[in-house]
């Protein structure tokens, strides 16, 4: 088997931060002690007047970035996300989301690929969250290319924005020419007839993966990246039920309130179909090597094909 | 301003404040009509701002972080020309740019939303660091509540301000003594104010009469003088001042005067209106 490349998608984060601090004056990148777990610290290197480093405080750290933004800044806020989205909720939601200012989160260590720190690191809930406050974007990138694509984008949209990254080194798969991102617009990666994955992040490699397997049964799974959480690509979700009668989600996050939710809230309103969600089944998780928790939880490509066999048959 | 002018002012203010909480049968008159001295003095003497371009770039910020005592600046907002006194009346009505609590973007002269309390000042604080990165001379106010510094999160920020030597921040509080449950000392002591703020590096001001324009004149004087760290200036005050039956009284902190109330409030500011005049 050719060796995959792989590369985890925060090494995307601090490496366009780099590229836009060269470009634009008016990006500041904070931090919460964790720069170089986050991958800032290369911005933090390059451009130390606009790095703050705000200490072991998410919370304070979400309003110094609504502050900076009041003033025609634009802060990109690091953390784990189970401190961004979880410990810091209410500073989001009152002091970013409410008066709709310009600040970016970027929340790595997302889900239970974290590995061995265990279940008190691994937020899997930072989707459900996020997508209550109103107006808030919500990106989860499947590779480096498309993290790297996706705080570009980021950058450009003005409002506030979720960006999920991950810890561990997943499969590239976005390194060809045709390759391009649309905010809110999901991709699709492989055409099929009998069953539809919509996967984001990490599980999107693994769809891939599981539609090959499935093939080979001669089960036709489309696979569509949705990259965009929220908003959500309704058009091609919906297009795509109609077409293959059957939806399958997959995600690294609760099957509550996440991809898998959103997807069914849409579809019971334009196209109901039977619905599978792969994800987290409101449990919390566990230490152990990522590769080795991702295969326990059923979130590997393996997982996913078996999930998937058993749902269309 | 002299004296007279700005107490006559704040007169008006608090006529303001009360009659603004009547019409919306809700809102929070204690702190409004404690803090009525420090926010005219702001508005009117101390910050570079100009209510005919309320966005202009180089302006000194304010943050409510009590955001509850919306009531109290949305009234010198109003008196300062921002926008018609008349529509004092439409707080907390649907519809009303004058929301409950500090709304960035439906507010002329806010400039943070608020009200959950223990965030504003984080956002004053990244106000305060954003000036001293791109080499701004702006000045960056916050006003909290002493209840208020219960929450965890205003130590985070007085960390981040100590640290970062930001002298462009006045952090002041408020300390009328009471909060909703109670005195602020019987519930959860957030005593010795000044130490506290000390031993976080900043430069601190005690002011024994927070509701004296000569002593607020003093104070914010001294804290323009002061270099390489913050100042934090707390004002001892009376909560519900100037209304005799909610001075002092933590069932004024969030509560509306009726009809009889307002009437009674109104005559009493009519008559300290009146004896200012004499002066």
């Amino acid at each position: 088997m050719p060796e995959v490349k792989k590369i985890a998608t925060r090494e995307g984060y601090g490496s366009t931060l780099v590229e836009l601090g060269r470009e634009h004056d008016n990006i500041v990148v904070l931090d919460a002690d964790l720069a170089e777990a986050t991958r800032t610290g290369v911005f933090q290197k390059e451009f130390p007047k606009r790095h703050i480093d705000c200490g072991i405080a998410e919370a304070n750290m979400m309003g110094i970035a609504a502050g900076l933004a009041t003033t025609g800044k634009v802060p990109f806020a690091s953390s784990f996300a189970m401190f961004a989205a979880g410990r810091a909720y209410e500073q989001v939601r009152n002091s970013i989301g409410y008066p709709h200012l310009n600040v970016k989160i970027g929340a790595s260590h997302a889900g239970i690929s974290v590995g061995e720190d265990g279940a008190s690191h691994q937020c899997n809930e930072d989707i459900a969250l996020m997508r209550t406050i109103p107006d808030m974007t919500i990106i989860n990138p499947s590779d480096v290319i498309e993290a790297k694509a996706a705080v570009r984008a980021a950058y450009e949209l003005d409002g506030p924005v979720y960006l999920r990254f991950g810890r561990l080194a997943v499969p590239v798969i976005n390194e060809n020419p045709d390759y391009k991102f649309e905010l809110g617009k999901g991709i699709l990666l492989r055409e099929g007839t009998d069953v539809t994955i919509a996967a984001t992040g990490l599980c999107v490699a693994a769809s891939l993966e599981a539609a090959e397997k499935l093939a080979a049964e001669g089960i036709s799974a489309e696979v569509i990246n949705i990259h965009t959480i929220k908003p959500l690509d309704t058009e091609i979700i919906v297009n795509s039920a109609k077409k293959t009668g059957k939806m399958v989600t997959a995600e690294e996050h609760s099957v509550i309130g996440g991809l898998g939710s959103a997807v069914c809230e849409c579809l019971c309103e334009h196209a109901p179909v039977p619905v599978c969600r792969i994800g987290i089944y409101d449990v919390f998780g566990e230490s152990g090597p990522a590769l080795e928790l991702l295969e326990k939880y059923g979130l590997d490509g393996q997982g996913i094909y078996k999930k998937v066999k058993e749902f269309v048959k | 301003m002299d004296n007279l002018e700005l107490q006559k002012l704040a007169n008006e203010v608090r006529k303001g404040i009360v009659t603004a909480v009547h019409s919306a049968k809700a809102g929070h008159p204690g702190g409004s009509l404690s803090a009525a001295e420090v926010y005219i003095y702001l508005y009117f003497e101390e910050m570079n701002i100009d209510p005919k371009d309320p966005q202009k770039a180089d302006r000194d910020r304010f943050v409510l972080s009590k955001g509850h005592t919306a009531p109290g600046l949305y009234s010198v907002l109003a008196h300062r020309g921002f926008f018609p006194v008349e529509d004092l009346k439409t707080l907390r009505k649907i519809g009303s740019y004058l929301q409950g609590h500090p709304c960035l973007q439906h507010t002329p002269g806010i400039d943070m939303s608020s009200g959950s309390l223990g965030q504003g000042v984080s956002a004053a604080v990244g106000m305060a660091l954003s000036a001293k990165i791109s080499n701004d001379s702006y000045r960056v106010y916050t006003l909290l509540g002493d209840g208020e510094i219960q929450e965890g999160q205003v130590w985070e920020a007085a960390m981040l301000a100590g640290h970062r030597k930001l002298d462009n921040l006045i952090v002041i509080v408020d300390n009328n003594g009471l909060q909703i449950d109670g005195n602020i000392d019987d519930i959860c002591s957030p005593y010795p104010i000044d130490e506290k703020f000390r031993a976080f590096n900043f430069h601190v001001i005690n002011v024994e009469d927070g509701n004296d324009f000569d002593a607020l004149r003093t104070a914010f004087k001294e804290a323009r003088e002061i270099q390489g760290m913050p100042t934090a200036i707390i004002l001892k005050t009376v909560k519900g001042k100037g209304v005799s039956f909610m001075e002092n009284q933590a069932g004024w902190h969030g509560k509306a005067p009726n009809d009889e109330e307002y009437k009674i409030a109104m005559e009493e500011l009519e008559k300290a209106g009146e004896a200012l005049c004499r002066k």
